[in-house]
């Protein structure tokens, strides 16, 4: 059984957090993410030119850069945290041409190699997957993609196709860090997707609190929180492990008791 | 290079590539979005009326056709190569832009989309943008670098004249292509109401076709005007290349003219050793901003900063047709420094009594440095795709003189 089968078999929604390479002590927020009780890991890929990221996980960018994060350093950091944690499904996120520039088949080696689960490309599509989707295939690694509340019937099929470890839903038409969709829209969304495909389904973008998080949870296989930890390490600098441990351990707890309490 | 197309001119293929380059790199949400507009502008090319509206609007609003002017003194100075210059600047707003926003601010119009928005650097689109915003009756966003808002003042109060609302974008390096991923921020999460005005021919398809499209009047009317001038087609075309519009609307109409020398001109900067602005000279491929094409980036991929004294040319990326052109060998690309263009703009203005934009000096500058190389029998056309009034603080800022 793959990390993301194993995680979302448990009979419990899960809690994807993201954080960004490089941007503060990772590796001890890692351990913090795992030990509040993440079930999923998402490392953002540090890139000069985040353009789906509103402005909290653009600074995480840029402080990470600022600091002479390399390719190599992201993949050092994966690596790392896989041996430190044999379970936990670990997600690299970010834009294509980092993820492309040595060649897809370079990335995708390189992914396997340090024990990454799966790769979100934000702007890889369907339509140009050749870019990237054949060689994470090959190399084992999951290419998750992304359904919008633009995304219509007729495309989901192919949004679908070559897609694996989870959907990752975007609950509102934007960017990272703004507001958050309504609870009815969510739903529905959630009812239509999980009736288009076997893949887990995680929800975020705009998720703050735990008791928005708890709602989601509700419908959800998982929920995905971000700038809300990128504000915490903004905030705290290389001492943001323990708030980082902490504000997990609320969210987690919401999440995972969510479908207990609805029943 | 084997494996050479019957004609030049039938890219992009049905996905948006020419060649390896191009492509639809967007995120999910912008995908449905941009697939409409291809589904528009297909609609569009096939309607009379569409054209007959564009036709129309350069015609009386902008002015065209623009003037083909034999520049005899400059000929005469340089000794070789007869030089006509495409005479852009004299388009309404001073540069070719207008020509592209009229075709995208129609295709707005019949995709019911009541909003506009635009990314700008030196604030030429952006003033072209708001122009034909204020003609429509439409509300207006210009996003601009916040370090281009404080060194472009005049066009800043321009676009605020016509009635637009600019945005200082102020993340990353505050320039062009901050304001074009703040534009793209923005479009998403406004997709339903809002059409993105995106200034050169570069972007997720359709963007670099329908902008190519549009600008090829420039050298449509180029080719019909030579004919008459000459009797014949050109030896030789130079033009500017920041993104590629204006380049690309003067080289399409030629590229399956075997006889005709294309020539487009990077900005080389400090040099190509120092800071500049030549992606195809010193970049490779990469993917930004929705296509693949030739960028300025480290061994990571991470996007460097590019320089121009030229701000229409200061940007790490140009138009994937461009990135195939080069590939396959049938437009070859020149770098031109800041210096270099410095003095052909002075040049020009005192032997033609024509004040050229920093962009367009570029391309006079590669006609310089050619045109004494060719005999008196050859004919060139350069693209003047904009005027100078625009520069002309940058000009005595790099001359050491207090205005
Ligand atoms: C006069 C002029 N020429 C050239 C350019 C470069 O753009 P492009 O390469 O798209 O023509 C600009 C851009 O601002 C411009 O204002």
């Amino acid at each position: 059984m793959t990390r993301f089968a194993a995680t979302f078999a448990k009979p419990r929604p899960a809690l994807v957090t993201f954080i960004t390479a490089g941007d503060g002590d990772t590796a001890a927020n890692l351990d913090a993410l795992v030990a509040g009780g993440a079930d999923v890991i998402e490392l953002g890929m540090p890139f000069t030119d985040p353009m789906a990221d509103g402005p909290a996980i653009q600074a995480a960018n840029l402080r990470s850069l600022a600091k002479g994060t390399t390719t190599a350093d992201t993949f050092a950091m994966a690596a790392a945290f896989r041996k430190r944690h044999p379970d936990t499904p670990l997600v690299l996120m970010g834009y294509a041409n980092p993820m492309t520039i040595r060649g897809a088949d370079w990335f995708a080696a390189e992914c396997a190699k340090a024990g990454v689960d799966g790769v979100i490309c934000v702007d890889i599509p369907s339509e140009e997957d050749a870019e990237i989707g054949p060689a994470l295939r090959a190399a084992g690694v999951d290419l998750i993609r992304l359904a919008t509340p633009t995304t219509d019937a007729a495309r989901l099929p192919d949004v679908l196709n070559g897609a694996g470890g989870f959907l990752y839903y975007v609950s509102v038409a934007g960017i990272t860090g703004l507001q958050q969709a309504a609870q009815a829209s969510i739903e529905d969304a959630v009812a239509r997707l999980k009736a288009a495909t076997d893949l887990p389904v995680a929800v975020g973008f705009g998720v703050r609190t735990p008791e928005q998080a708890a709602q989601i949870a509700k419908v959800a296989d998982g929920v995905v929180v971000g700038s809300a930890f990128i504000d915490i390490i903004a905030e705290h600098g290389d001492a943001a492990a323990p708030h980082v441990e902490a504000f997990t351990r609320t969210l987690a707890d919401a999440i995972h008791g969510a479908k207990e309490i609805a029943a | 290079m084997t494996d050479l197309p019957n004609s030049f001119r039938t890219g992009p293929d049905e996905r948006g590539h020419f060649g390896q380059f191009g492509g639809r790199y967007v995120a999910e949400t912008l995908m449905p979005l941009i697939l409409d507009l291809e589904r528009h502008y297909r609609a569009a090319q096939a309607d009379p009326a569409f054209k007959a509206e564009f036709d129309y609007l350069l015609k009386h609003y902008v002015g065209r056709p623009s003037p083909l002017w034999f520049a005899e003194r400059l000929t005469d100075h340089l000794g070789g190569a007869k030089i006509y210059l495409k005479r852009e600047d004299l388009n309404h707003t001073g540069a070719h832009k207008i020509n592209n926003c009229i075709g995208q601010i129609l295709l707005a119009k019949r995709m019911g989309k009541t909003k506009i928005i635009a990314e700008t650097g030196a604030g030429q689109h952006g003033v072209a943008t708001a122009t034909v915003a204020a003609l429509f009756g439409l509300p207006c966003t210009i996003f601009m670098g916040a370090v281009d808002v404080a060194r472009q003042q005049p066009n800043v109060f321009r676009m605020k004249l016509l009635g637009a609302e600019v945005v200082a974008v102020e993340s990353g390096a505050k320039t062009l292509k901050d304001a074009m991923n703040e534009a793209l921020r923005h479009w998403v999460a406004n997709v339903h109401d809002t059409f993105y005005i995106i200034g050169t021919v570069a972007g997720p398809h359709p963007y670099p076709e329908l902008v190519r499209d549009f600008q090829s009047v420039i050298g449509d009317e180029a080719k019909a005007q030579i004919l008459e001038a000459e009797g014949r087609l050109p030896d030789m075309l130079i033009a500017p290349v920041g993104g590629g519009s204006n380049a690309i609307g003067l080289f399409h109409p030629f590229l399956d003219d075997e006889s005709v020398e294309i020539v487009g001109v990077e900005a080389a900067g400090e040099g190509l050793d120092g800071k500049h602005a030549a992606s195809l000279a010193g970049g490779r491929p990469g993917i930004l901003h929705g296509n693949k094409t030739y960028l300025l980036q480290d061994e990571d991929g991470q996007i460097t900063e590019a320089h121009s004294i030229s701000a229409g040319l200061d940007y790490p990326g140009i138009g994937p047709e461009h990135s195939w052109l080069h590939e396959i060998g049938r437009v070859r690309y020149e770098p031109v420094t800041d210096a270099e263009a410095l003095a052909s703009f002075q040049k020009l203005t005192k032997l033609e009594g024509i004040i050229p934009a920093l962009e367009s000096a570029h391309a006079i500058a590669a006609a310089e440095r050619i045109a004494p190389t060719l005999g008196k029998d050859k004919v060139m056309i350069v693209n003047c795709s904009g005027r100078g009034d625009k520069d002309i603080f940058t000009v005595a800022d790099a001359l050491g003189v207090e205005l």
